[in-house]
């Protein structure tokens, strides 16, 4: 049933067209044709709209600065050049960037990408792991309250984020932690309800037998999860990872709040100074689609890689 | 993945008999495995929660205490024209936003349950969901730029004017609305798609048998048997459309003239451009409430709470 290209169908076919054909899949039913041709029609161009900034921030960040203006609509990038990703990683002198129409500041997204991965890394590992042990608990073993105590976790679901921001900014503060790792890392390095909830499902469906099996043969709780339901759930998991991991780089609030300095600043953050500046009057636009693009690139590939595993995970995450 | 390393024989390898004391089950352990989580909950949420409540009720700077004034926050919120602009500015893009994208999400779902199953074609729709709000914003940014965007080139190879979509106040809250319609419809599709799934084949099935075509079908059958779905999704995003930040942050900053000064934004002026935190929290305490009374307001009307058990 997996189509992977879409079926190729006569473009505008004239509206005398018999809509009975011999060679209709055999349905049992004979649907007119050309509410599928429009059904395509309208499904290409929603792909097409979906596509094409990305194409835009390719396009633009190969381009030349000078030419951009010139040639705005050629689908080519006007005057292909690497410049974009040079003046991006701090590679050219000041002159030479003021000569591109970049800014006179220096700027090195290397950086700013080794922040995000050591920001995301940190975040992903930590939560994913104290959540499954939390889910664990919530999911396999008997307590008394355990369902309360579940509830009352939950319900951190619905608290907006700058409610607790701001708290938890004169927090890190306090611990003097601004512009530091921890900073940023600490508030959903042990937990998100999210996560919790999203694993408590998996652990629930395992099924009791096998757990048991592992007991009676001597293993303790703590060498169940991590020897048999850790394994079984390796799907589910890694899944989380992938969510958790591009929510991480994709955050920019948090970050905005603490971790300002360059040496802990983060991809989203940089973005934004960068587009503050204008060199010359007008933003720098061919340097800021080539740093978009290396924001982007990495989620985009990860997605590439495992957007199977993504797209199944969202109904299940989105509504239960 | 990489979680999973140590696997040494670990400590707690009390009983091994099948025998459990019935009145507190495994609370030991379940107190250990909750240990990390619960730090987590109460330092970053739980204390978090009741330090901005307290917050709301002080004028506070972070440079000195925080001193107590009662409710003098809550009374200035509502002589304050600035919050009530800002309140009114986001309802307007919540809305904007809400009622294209989950219009258009339903009907790229029911487009996608009609034509394929294709993971390639749901993987496309959900990719710009996964990539930064800023960087989502900025590629726009560029593409609606007065002189060189794109857009505008298109407008004027129409015979249009060039619009400036970031500097006309009538157009900047909408443009930043339609950028995030552009973002989430896709990932709203597939929450509706997953709904769709549900719907059993054999009520088609029963209402075509009936003489019911398409039209009639999605009327009758699909839309009141997705009402559930609708709801849950509906409170999933409605809370986040009103916690738009990002694009405004990296495109408007909040102009012109106020025009897209979201609560969101103006809160975080408030705390972190003028240190003024007693009443940014005192405003973000009624942002909540706001979205908790939405929400429960909603989970009342569609009663989708039927749909989930446990």
């Amino acid at each position: 049933m997996s189509t992977t290209t879409a079926p190729t169908s006569p473009p505008a076919t004239p509206p005398t067209e018999a809509p009975r054909t011999a060679t209709a899949p055999d349905t049992g039913r004979r649907r007119p044709r050309w509410g599928t041709v429009l059904g395509w029609a309208t499904m290409i161009v929603i792909l097409l709209i979906t596509l094409f900034p990305f194409y835009w921030m390719l396009r633009t960040a190969f381009s030349t600065n000078s030419e951009l203006a010139a040639q705005a609509a050629n689908l080519a990038p006007a005057g292909f050049t690497l410049d974009a990703f040079r003046r991006v990683f701090g590679l050219t002198t000041l002159e030479e960037s003021l000569a591109q129409g970049g800014a006179g500041g220096r700027i090195n997204f290397w950086l700013y990408l080794r922040n995000s991965v050591i920001m995301s890394t940190a975040i992903t590992l930590g939560q994913v792991f104290f959540s499954a042990m939390a889910a664990y608990a919530f999911a396999r073993l008997r307590w008394p309250g355990r369902d309360a105590v579940f509830a009352v976790f939950l319900s951190a679901l619905m608290v907006p984020g700058i409610f607790t921001a701001i708290p938890n900014f004169v927090l890190i503060k306090e611990l003097g932690l601004l512009n530091t790792f921890p900073g940023l890392v600490l508030p959903t390095f042990f937990m998100t309800p999210f996560a919790i909830f999203f694993l408590r499902q998996f652990f629930l469906g395992i099924p009791h037998e096998i757990e048991e099996a592992a007991m009676i043969d001597g293993a303790s709780r703590a060498r169940t999860f991590l020897r048999i339901i850790l394994p079984m759930s390796a799907a589910p998991i890694t899944t989380l990872a992938v969510l958790t991991y591009i929510q991480a780089w994709n955050e920019y609030f948090w970050p905005l709040l603490v971790g300002q300095s360059d040496g802990v600043r983060v991809l989203t953050v940089a973005l934004g100074i960068f587009r503050s500046q204008t060199p010359q009057g007008s933003p720098d636009w061919s340097g800021l689609m080539a740093a978009t693009l290396v924001a982007a690139l990495p989620i985009v590939l990860l997605f590439v890689v495992l957007g199977r595993r993504i797209v199944n995970s969202i109904g299940f995450s989105g509504i239960k | 993945m990489a979680v999973m390393t140590t696997a040494a024989p670990v400590a707690a390898r009390g009983r091994r008999d099948g025998v459990r004391r019935p009145r507190y089950g495994d609370l030991r352990t379940a107190l250990i495995f909750l240990i990390p989580a619960t730090i987590g909950f109460v330092t970053f949420y739980l204390v978090p929660a009741v330090r901005g409540a307290w917050f709301s009720l002080t004028d506070y700077s972070v440079l000195a205490p925080p001193r107590y004034v009662g409710l003098d926050n809550y009374e200035r919120l509502v002589q304050d024209p600035l919050f009530w602009n800002a309140m009114k500015v986001t309802a307007y893009y919540v809305v904007m936003n809400i009622g294209l994208q989950t219009v258009l999400a339903i009907a790229i779902a029911v487009l996608m349950q009609r034509l394929t199953r294709s993971a390639l074609v749901r993987g496309v729709v959900l990719l710009p969901y996964f990539v930064a709000n800023v960087v989502v914003a900025l590629v726009w940014f560029f593409m609606l730029d007065v002189q060189m965007g794109i857009v505008n080139v298109l407008l004027e190879g129409v015979g249009l004017d060039p619009q400036a979509f970031f500097g006309d106040p009538a157009l900047a809250l909408p443009t930043i609305a339609l950028i995030n319609v552009w973002r989430h419809m896709g990932y709203t599709a597939l929450l509706i798609f997953a709904g769709l799934q549900m719907i059993d084949q054999q009520v088609y099935e029963a209402a075509e048998l009936d003489g019911a075509g398409p039209l009639r079908q999605f009327w009758s059958v699909t839309l009141p048997l997705l009402r559930p779905v609708l709801a849950l999704v509906l409170v999933v995003t409605i809370t986040g459309s009103f916690q738009i930040f990002d694009t405004v942050a990296v495109t408007s900053g909040g102009g012109p003239v106020d025009a897209t000064r979201v609560i969101y934004l103006y809160i975080y002026d408030l705390a972190f451009g003028q240190l003024d935190f007693g009443y940014a929290s005192a405003l973000s305490v009624v942002l909540f409430l706001v979205l908790l009374g939405v929400a429960l307001l909603q989970l009342r009307l569609t009663r989708a709470s039927e749909s989930d058990t446990n």
